[in-house]
């Protein structure tokens, strides 16, 4: 205990679960919203557009990931996966509107 | 977290490296050994025989035992033999036997007689365990899925940390500790990085209906069954219409299937309603004839007129690439020698995975080479890469002794093939807990390269069909396993000797280590 406390301080290690929670749910939030919008966007058969949005999905959550652990802090990380989310789920919530109005 | 890019990158390779690097070692273990599948269950039911491949002859002889033995059944199923599968497999939904109320038999592929087969999941186990991970449903696939995802994350990762990783490639420098992981991680890495990334991405796409299911809700609202009759086209098969009617020959259909594709081989042949007016025969393209699964290559019929009624529709590029990714995956398409690439490959890729776990430790491990005692959480490391690389390794073989050792006659006995390399597994863990780091490493190799090179000799004492007759009768398959068993073993043997020599730097302390535990109970791996 005393080793870890030395090295490591216990608000960096409350800095690396958020960035980690921000990853892995945040992220994910992330990947299904764009995966729901490129479904609801692109000009293909239904099953094919699902099919696209949802091969493409793991690409957003990758690069959600990477920026969950490359930006400056835990606070940017999850605005970092937030705000698109957020932007992407308006843009869904639009397009599912205007398809089943 | 460091500063830089590039060091951010270097910290999650390693650090979510580490967390899912023992099950990420399993899950490529067995899934390497999964290219394998056909000849592992032939290897462990050697009961079922080769014959030439007939498959009007075998269809006819399926037709008749299931007519004979299941005409109460609304449901038949049949897979011929292969190239790769002996036995002629029959299957029938029986709500009143059977595991899950369906009932399956192997058949000898000439005189469609049941083959008394010992009990064995074969292939099918570690296949299952590829993705299942033994986990109750759906856990296990997620697991395994996220597994994948990480495996792609480290990959991404490992990329940018190196980013000079085509010119270091070329730098190898054996012998020299820390350096000859990190350059062999490297080198075999970036070798066979296509598969890896291919590998690695696909296993999300075979699961993301289920990883990944937001756009199938958004599109399909609740109803998921409606994606996959898009997906797949299937039709629906009328209900019986209790009217016997006799079936038509399923080797007249086969023809029909024939004249339209030449040479095609079969997958899964279904019949429902056998019997009734309203009998259905579907005919699919076995999946060892093209990389991507092609649902045009499925024909329906009707089964007492015997009229073609509808052949699958084709598919769109959206379709064709994510059949793609699946077939690539699975590799059915495979021959021999490409299927060998691919088992190449998957040990290259379990030991990109293995080869990072130890310099983990062994970077860390420098640090506190003077201390008496590793602290604990090294020490923890330590017992889980020896549990989780040699470990599984005993438990891989363990399985093989028990399907040469098991009593044919035992009561569930497929069950304890499985429990016997759960347990092995788990006594692997205790010995490695109990005996010094290098010690264990050195023993549980030693008695790995011994289990796995005496499997020959065991398969021939307890078979008859050891190498001396499988090799002189052409059963590649099955000598196949046994020579990849003797290769392993000697391998392990090379390896044994390595930990077991210890290095002049490390010699002192492991002595006063050694010393120190002399008195704990030894456990050996099984």
């Amino acid at each position: 205990m005393k080793r870890n406390a030395a090295g490591l301080p216990l608000s960096y290690r409350l800095a690396v679960t958020s960035r980690c929670l921000a990853a892995v749910l945040g992220g994910y939030l992330l990947a299904s919203m764009a995966s729901v919008c490129i479904t609801l966007l692109v000009p293909l058969a239904q099953v094919d557009a699902a099919m696209t949005g949802m091969m493409l999905s793991f690409v957003f959550y990758l690069l959600a990931f990477i920026w969950c652990f490359a930006c400056r802090s835990a606070r940017h990380a999850w605005l970092g996966v937030l705000l698109p989310s957020l932007l992407l789920g308006l843009v869904n919530g639009l397009a599912y509107w205007m398809k089943n109005p | 977290m460091k500063d830089g890019f590039r060091q951010a990158m270097a910290w999650l390779h390693t650090w979510a490296g580490l967390i899912f690097g023992w099950l990420l070692f399993a899950i490529f273990l067995t899934g390497t050994l999964s290219y394998f599948k056909e000849e592992i269950s032939h290897w462990a039911q050697p009961e079922v025989r080769r014959h030439a491949l007939d498959p009007v002859a075998s269809l006819g002889l399926a037709q008749r035992y299931l007519e004979a033995n299941a005409a109460h059944s609304g449901n038949w199923m049949i897979r011929l033999p292969s190239e790769r599968e002996a036995a002629l497999s029959v299957g029938w939904r029986d709500p009143s036997g059977g595991r899950r109320g369906f009932v399956s038999k192997q058949l000898d592929a000439q005189t469609g007689q049941p083959v008394e087969a010992r009990d064995s999941r074969g292939g099918e186990f570690f296949y299952r365990f590829h993705f299942q991970l033994q986990m109750p449903h759906p856990w296990g696939r997620w697991l395994a899925t996220f597994c994948a995802f990480i495996m792609l994350l480290g990959l991404v990762t490992g990329i940018i940390t190196h980013k000079k990783i085509f010119k270091e490639f070329f730098t190898f420098r054996p012998g020299k500790g820390q350096r000859s992981w990190l350059d062999g991680h490297n080198a075999i890495g970036v070798l066979v990085l296509p598969f890896h990334l291919m590998i690695s991405y696909s296993s999300l796409v075979i699961f993301m209906y289920m990883v990944m299911p937001a756009s199938i809700m958004a599109s399909y609202g609740g109803n998921t069954n409606g994606y996959f009759n898009d997906l797949f086209g299937r039709d629906d098969v009328p209900k019986a219409a209790n009217v016997a009617a006799p079936m038509v020959p399923l080797a007249g259909l086969y023809a029909k299937v024939q004249a339209q594709v030449p040479g095609a081989r079969m997958g899964y042949i279904q019949v429902h309603n056998p019997g009734d007016r309203n009998a259905r025969v579907s005919f699919a393209q076995a999946s060892a004839d093209n990389i991507a699964y092609k649902r045009s290559a499925n024909w329906m019929f009707d089964g007492s007129t015997g009229e073609l009624l509808s052949q699958g529709a084709p598919e769109s590029a959206a379709m064709m690439t994510s059949f793609s990714f699946v077939g690539l995956h699975m590799g059915n398409f495979a021959g021999p020698w490409l299927r060998w690439l691919y088992f190449v490959f998957g040990v290259a890729g379990t030991a990109v995975i293995g080869t990072g776990l130890v310099m983990w430790l062994g970077k860390r491990q420098l640090k506190h080479a003077k201390r008496e005692r590793m602290p604990a959480e090294l020490r923890l490391v330590e017992v889980l890469n020896i549990a989780s690389m040699s470990g599984l390794l005993l438990a891989v073989a363990g399985f093989f002794w028990a399907n040469r050792l098991l009593p044919a006659a035992l009561q569930g006995r497929a069950d304890w093939e499985v429990n016997t390399f759960f347990v092995v597994w788990l006594l692997s863990l205790a010995h490695a807990v109990l005996r010094p780091g290098r010690r264990a490493w050195g023993e549980q190799l030693g008695l790995g390269a011994l289990a796995f090179a005496l499997l020959p000799l065991l398969n021939a004492l307890t078979t008859g069909q050891g190498l001396n007759h499988s090799v002189a009768v052409g059963d590649w398959a099955m000598a196949g396993l046994d020579l990849t068993a003797l290769g392993t073993g000697l391998f392990l043997a090379w390896a044994a000797g390595k930990m077991l020599r210890a290095p002049k730097a490390a010699a002192k302390r492991e002595l006063k280590v050694s010393k120190a535990s002399a008195e704990v109970v030894e456990v050996n791996g099984c």
